[in-house]
């Protein structure tokens, strides 16, 4: 009896997802064995760390700024504007700040590279590497994993201290002094929270680089097909980041 | 004596000895589908060291699929894939990589890498093999690409070159490993007469010295004027394998039809 087109959907959505573990797994492997492919990294490191500088920043200094305003709207009438700067600092470090970073990351260079390695799919650049002896998931995944574990907690601390000064920047429109403003930060954070405003990211870089190769590597049908693997592993990344955070903050606060 | 052991060890001597002094390259009964689809079936193949092949056949037919399962780039659904007198089957790649070292591909976009110049793609296997000093792979890049005609081009990126440009950095990158055998997919499609021309003579060459190639085209020139031997696929089988005269002379409807397309087919959508 022939499947029916469920069975076929499901059978084809389990394979994917055994075939994405088998990737992240093999990719995780070769993280320590040679060769490293030290140019490749450090050209996946700029791509993914310092290019991404201007759109991070800019996120985070209007982040901050929408946070601030809108904490000093509740808090006016409470008199406790004060506490505006360490409203703005939990729910950036822990929160906004790896979240909104990744995801415009995702956006900007996730689809880079699903449409780098799509477009080396469809040309046959990826069958012309293994014919010459390449290891494909040590040159074009683990480069990509290590530069975007490494570079996207960093992009959420810049995220984060832009944001700060953002929101400082509305705090001092209520005539909050710097220093109090300053000295708020840590009102309501302890050190865990900075760990977990570390670790979030790290964790989303493993999806971006992840989703992004394997959806490059599954792409076919010419230039549409890369198009529409890029869409394809920039929505699947946004999500998973987005479901992945909720299960990180539930594991961070059982251990709290 | 158990005969039944003497039956196996006397056939295990047989294929250990046919795996010592078979450096040919067959296909033996190989089928592949994909998506239900299947696109070659019992296909069967040798390729000989110093005969020429040439596997013909309408587009989409399934050539480009046999020279990646010959590759390991596919694995059929069933048959039996030899490299060298090793079957290939059950490989891990790094085992693969060994066996591929005596052959080469040029694919049909000539598959240059984007990201890199001219010198670094032709040099791009002895660079990863590390082997070599950077001085002797320059060398033979060099070498290379003069015998290409290309060796001022070396400093470019394959956006800056034309088709045929690109395929004989292709060819070029193919021979920097010093193979035994060349696999060409299409080598003179989209190309222009002289640059066809360009093409043949190069193929020619490699012949004279000591290559061996596969080609999979619709260039009956070329492939009448490289190749020794033909392979016929249509509709999922072989149906001819035999000599150049064999082929120019053969009865085979689905032959005649590929050397003289009719009024029938053309109307038919064919």
């Amino acid at each position: 009896m022939s499947a029916t087109l469920p069975e076929r959907t499901l059978k084809m959505v389990i394979l994917q997802i055994q075939e994405f573990f088998a990737l992240a797994a093999r990719s995780l492997i070769r993280v320590f064995s040679p060769p490293f492919y030290y140019r490749e990294f450090a050209t996946q490191f700029e791509k993914i760390g310092f290019d991404s500088l201007f759109i991070i920043s800019l996120t985070g200094l209007f982040t901050g700024m929408v946070m601030a305003l809108q904490a000093l709207i509740q808090l006016k009438p409470f008199a406790a504007t004060s506490s505006v700067g360490s409203m703005v600092a939990v729910t950036m470090i822990k929160e906004l700040g790896p979240v909104l970073a990744s995801l415009m990351v995702a956006g900007r260079v996730g689809s880079a590279i699903t449409a780098e390695i799509g477009t080396m799919m469809v040309t046959e650049q990826v069958d012309a590497m293994r014919v010459e002896g390449t290891d494909i998931i040590k040159r074009l995944v683990t480069p990509r994993l290590k530069a975007a574990v490494l570079a996207m907690p960093m992009l959420a601390i810049v995220t984060d201290a832009v944001s700060l000064v953002g929101g400082y920047l509305i705090a001092a429109t209520y005539n909050i002094n710097p220093l109090m403003y300053y000295k708020s930060l840590p009102r309501f954070m302890v050190f865990q929270d900075l760990v977990e405003g570390v670790v979030k990211p790290a964790v989303f870089g493993f999806i971006i680089a992840m989703i992004s190769c394997y959806v490059g590597f599954s792409t076919k049908g010419g230039a549409e097909g890369v198009g529409t693997s890029a869409k394809r592993a920039v929505v699947l990344s946004s999500v998973l980041i987005l479901v992945t955070d909720f299960f990180i903050t539930k594991i961070f606060i059982a251990f709290r | 004596m158990d005969t039944h052991a003497y039956g196996r060890s006397s056939s295990l001597l047989r294929e250990a000895t046919r795996v010592e002094t078979d450096k040919s390259i067959r296909m033996n009964k190989v089928s592949y589908s994909v998506g239900g689809r299947q696109i070659i079936r019992d296909f069967d193949m040798t390729l000989e060291k110093g005969i020429s092949r040439t596997i013909l056949g309408v587009s989409g037919v399934g050539k480009t699929t046999i020279l990646k399962l010959l590759l390991g780039l596919l694995k059929p659904d069933s048959g039996k894939i030899f490299l060298n007198g090793q079957p290939i089957a059950g490989l891990r790649e790094s085992e693969l990589t060994r066996l591929r070292r005596n052959i080469a591909i040029v694919f049909q976009g000539g598959a240059l890498f984007d990201s890199m110049t001219v010198g670094e793609n032709v040099g791009y296997r002895l660079f990863e093999e590390g082997v070599l000093a950077e001085s002797a792979i320059e060398n033979i890049v060099l070498e290379k690409l003069s015998f290409v005609g290309l060796e001022k081009s070396i400093n470019l990126y394959p956006a800056e070159l034309s088709g045929g440009m690109k395929k004989r950095v292709a060819i070029a990158r193919a021979l920097a490993a010093d193979p035994e055998y060349i696999f060409f997919d299409e080598p003179t499609t989209g190309l222009d007469p002289i640059g066809v021309y360009n093409i043949r003579n190069l193929m020619l060459k490699l012949e004279e010295e000591g290559k061996t190639t596969l080609m999979v085209t619709h260039d009956l020139h070329t492939a009448f004027a490289v190749s020794q031997q033909f392979s016929f696929l249509h509709d999922t089988r072989l149906i001819f394998d035999g000599s150049r005269e064999e082929l120019k002379t053969s009865n085979l409807p689905a032959i005649r039809e590929f050397f003289n397309p009719s009024e029938q087919s053309l109307f038919s959508g064919e």
